[in-house]
């Protein structure tokens, strides 16, 4: 019998490395996994590159990984948010690495990543600082610049429902980046609300198929904090 | 002297949107323009956090804190809504679906350049978000913004001296002191003014060249 259930966030965690590429869902705190990013912390991987839309707000989460010492680089679209006072302050003493990707690209990089595309071709940033060493090429009259498949070893997102073969569903805006992070990741560890038995899902509601996922836990987070 | 308000400059770009077009709002002003769009006209505004099809700001007490916009501010979805995710949302914009793309600038130049993302090269963390994607991607981008910076230096110039967000796409600008289109090959156009200028007070508080329909 398949079943990606586990019992703790500490045993969804299992195992990550050091030196792990780690996604992290969510856009705000809406679909953002803060169990397991608090698992994370516990777990004690350290010397992480974390891709997240945002560089964490507050001690929390994210900002509290940081602030541990514990990410090398963070790949993300909008470092400078409201209360991103870690970031800024690590950012600024050069003790962590920056890479700045529109938000489009980052998709569109762990998508290919996902689908098995090493690289492809985007107008987003041509003629731009982030386009600044990246190869250029023309296609019936246009500028685009190369972009490379974002792969990790790690994805930690947050999803609505899932049942044991790992199927996934997610609440309206809690969806974002969940399932091509789900997609680009060796393991894929899923935080949910709702266990629901096989066959329970409607198979049409169904956003991120069980294929993606290694691990899930149930956790009671309630509603994404504002 | 009568400049427009924020809220002045976001009714009169609503009231250039079409029914049937599909519109990404950017955060700040650009936010407010889905206030002065009548439901009746059916405007689709599309959130590149997967949200197509957002309705007005959810009732006191309905607020429904997995539904936000871009912003992160709270939404409603309306009849007809719906979800996706992020790489799918960004097809929508990089792919060419949006119709227009409304955002916030630093500076847009006469060849439609817009810099709105960072104020120097040696900026240490600036924060580029989707506009970038919705720069390039949109079929209309407009910019609403002050006309001058809060020190009165000009943000309609000849060439953008901060770093560029997207080269060569904005076609029209609505600031507190005038609409101005840009006719490629031709540049700044003088649409609308606002009540007590004068072109020439105008085309001074400008560092590009304002021309007028004849």
């Amino acid at each position: 019998m398949i079943n990606k259930i586990v019992n703790s966030v500490a045993e969804a965690l299992a195992g990550v490395k050091d030196g792990s590429t780690v996604l992290i869902g969510g856009f705000g705190s809406v679909g953002q996994p803060d169990e397991l990013i608090e698992g994370l912390i516990e777990q004690g991987a350290t010397d992480l590159t974390c891709v997240a839309n945002n560089a964490g707000t507050g001690h929390v989460g994210l900002a509290r990984l940081m602030e541990l010492g514990r990410v090398r680089k963070i790949i993300c679209s909008f470092p400078r948010s409201a209360g991103s006072v870690v970031f800024e302050e690590l950012y600024r003493e050069g003790k962590i690495e920056l890479e700045i990707v529109p938000q489009g690209t980052m998709a569109e990089r762990m998508r290919a990543a996902g689908a098995g595309i090493p690289a492809f071709y985007t107008a987003t940033s041509t003629g731009t600082l982030l386009a600044k060493g990246k190869e250029e090429r023309e296609f019936n009259g246009r500028k685009y610049v190369m972009e490379h498949a974002l792969k990790a070893d790690v994805a930690l997102i947050e999803g609505w429902e899932a049942d044991r073969w790992g199927n996934i569903t997610y609440n309206q805006s809690g969806r974002n980046f969940n399932p091509v992070m789900a997609m680009a990741a060796d393991i894929t560890i899923a935080q949910v609300q709702h266990i629901r038995e096989l066959g329970e899902l409607s198979p049409e509601m169904i956003a991120t198929p069980g294929i993606y996922v290694k691990r899930v836990v149930r956790v009671d987070r309630g509603a994404p904090w504002a | 002297m009568q400049p427009f308000s924020r809220a002045q400059m976001a009714a009169k770009a609503a009231a250039d949107i079409p029914e049937g077009w599909v519109v990404n709002l950017g955060i700040g002003i650009p936010t407010l323009i889905a206030d002065h769009v009548p439901l009746e006209r059916e405007v689709i505004f599309q959130s590149e956090n997967g949200v197509l099809g957002m309705g007005p700001a959810p009732e006191k007490g309905r607020e429904d804190p997995w539904l936000i916009n871009a912003g992160k501010q709270m939404v409603t979805l309306r009849p007809g809504g719906s979800f996706c995710h992020h790489a799918d949302s960004f097809a929508m914009i990089r792919g060419g679906h949006i119709d227009l793309c409304v955002l916030g600038g630093f500076e847009v130049a006469e060849n439609g350049d817009l810099a709105n993302w960072a104020t120097s090269e040696n900026d240490t963390a600036p924060a580029v978000g989707g506009a970038m994607d919705l720069g390039v991607g949109a079929k209309q981008l407009w910019v609403v913004m002050e006309h001058t910076t809060k020190d009165g230096r000009p943000k309609i110039v000849e060439r953008c001296g901060y770093p560029l967000t997207a080269p060569g796409n904005v076609r029209r600008v609505y600031t507190n002191l005038a609409v101005l289109d840009i006719e490629p090959g031709l540049g700044f156009v003088v649409r609308d003014i606002a009540p007590g200028i004068s072109l020439e007070e105008l085309q001074a508080k400008s560092a590009a060249k304002l021309h007028t329909r004849s």
